[in-house]
């Protein structure tokens, strides 16, 4: 499992932040980072939860 | 069940659509949309669609509709459902049988009575914010009505695009009935900074002009002169075709705590139609924000598939952000009527602030810090005291 954000279309809502802290994070520089780009199976659904909340598309979850 | 039928193709719709199949559904799902457009995201729509910054492609909904092997029909309108028959009456005459139903007809923007003159306009659909595009580039005077966020967002993009704009509010701060007023004073604030001018406390009276919109006359008898008038006074639900069908409808399509239908099985609603209880805020909600379709889809579809008896209730916590000018106003929870300043600058439109309710924490709402705001979340899921420690 592969976590891609599309830069050009996250606006930094920090929507996934609120659902998966240990992988996503929106730093004080208002900027997304991702802090596990191939997190652990056991967060798969939580994962698959911030893609689908989203606001903007802008994460997409590969196999 | 063989077969769901998904009546609505905005954002709950599609989404509903796509959480059948995830959770295994494998007979036939038919989509209706009423718009002729292929399923796109609205809120972009007041913001850089309008603007001209993202193009219709780029506010496309993600939906794979052959993958998920969807019948999906645009440009077709349900009018009329008959449960005992378990069937649809679509535009037209034609019938559509179903087993599963799932009801997510959204809202339409409310108007004024009567007709309106040319250069009027609302801002909900592709078609509303294709027309307010075009008539924006004459660089006209727009007056938009109401100052909620769609009203708040129009201003922000027009001055955006170097066009003159003031709000008109009846009440005497913008978002005062959503935020409380000390939010609502820091909204009218962040407008004054940018130049939009505020016409606080006064309704409408009329709009004025024959054939083409003159002006706003206000209640106190002034007329703001206007070329472009944008109405942004709130939605209806779209519940009109629901009506004497036996489903239980009061400003939405009732529903209980798991999303299921009053007065009907096999049935559930979701996104701006739908009216539930939220056990975690004791209240009922309707909720007109992005991430509650989505969520609410999700959950809806669950609770179809599983049956009522074995369904789980629906108790989120309500998200939703606005931008505007350069602020990203960010909320999460519900308001109450006391509020502190939890974190960072007011002057400089860079805090958050919490709501309490009967001494919960029950809700923040941050300014352009997204990331603060949501160490909030974990506070109010959990009803912390109120006013709550300040998070890390």
């Amino acid at each position: 499992m592969r976590v891609v954000v599309d830069f050009d279309k996250c606006v930094s809502n920090a929507v996934c932040m609120g659902l998966v802290p240990e992988v996503f994070e929106v730093r004080d520089d208002g900027f997304l980072y991702v802090l596990q780009e191939e997190p652990p199976e056991e967060l798969r659904e939580k994962v698959q939860a911030a893609e689908r909340a989203c606001p903007t598309q802008a994460i997409t979850l590969e196999d | 069940m063989q077969n769901v039928t998904v009546v609505g193709a905005g954002l709950a719709g599609t989404r509903a659509a796509e959480a059948l199949r995830r959770e295994g559904f494998t007979g036939t799902i038919t989509l209706l949309g009423e718009e002729v457009h292929t399923p796109y995201d609205r809120p972009p729509l007041s913001k850089q669609f309008l603007a001209g910054t993202w193009d219709r492609n780029r506010i496309s909904l993600r939906l794979e509709v052959e993958e998920l092997g969807l019948d999906l029909r645009l440009g077709r309108r349900a009018e009329r459902l008959d449960l005992p028959d378990r069937k649809l009456v679509l535009d037209g005459g034609e019938e559509l049988p179903f087993e599963g139903l799932v009801i997510a007809t959204g809202a339409r923007p409310r108007t004024f009575p009567g007709t309106q003159p040319q250069g009027v306009f609302v801002l909900r659909t592709l078609d509303d914010a294709v027309a307010l595009k075009a008539a924006l580039e004459a660089k006209p005077r727009v007056v938009v009505i109401g100052g909620g966020f769609i009203g708040s967002e129009v201003a922000a993009t027009c001055k955006a695009l170097d066009v003159d704009v003031t709000i008109v509010e009846a009440l005497h701060l913008p978002l005062l009935r959503v935020l409380g007023p000390e939010l609502g004073e820091i909204c009218a604030d962040l407008h004054r900074r940018h130049g939009v001018e505020l016409r606080l406390g006064h309704g409408v009276a009329d709009l004025v002009g024959e054939k083409r919109v003159e002006g706003v006359e206000l209640t106190d008898g002034t007329v703001v002169p206007a070329d472009v008038v944008v109405v942004g006074i709130g939605v209806t639900p779209n519940t009109e075709w629901l009506e004497g069908c036996g489903l239980d409808i009061n400003n939405g399509v009732v529903l209980d705590r798991t999303c299921a239908a009053e007065g009907a099985d096999g049935v559930v609603a979701a996104g701006d139609v739908a009216r539930w209880y939220n056990t975690l805020f004791a209240r009922e909600m309707r909720v007109e924000h992005w991430t509650n379709a989505s969520e609410q889809a999700d959950h809806a579809v669950d609770t179809l598939l599983k049956g009522r008896e074995h369904a789980e209730e629906f108790a989120p916590i309500p998200y939703f952000w606005s931008d505007q000018y350069d602020t990203k106003i960010q909320m999460v929870g519900v308001p109450g009527d006391q509020v502190v300043i939890a974190d960072g600058s007011v002057d400089q439109h860079k805090f958050v602030a919490v709501y309490g309710h009967e001494g919960r924490t029950v809700g923040a709402i941050g300014f352009s810090l997204p990331r603060k705001l949501m160490q909030y979340r974990q506070l109010i899921a959990e009803r912390a005291p109120f006013p709550p420690e300040p998070a890390g």
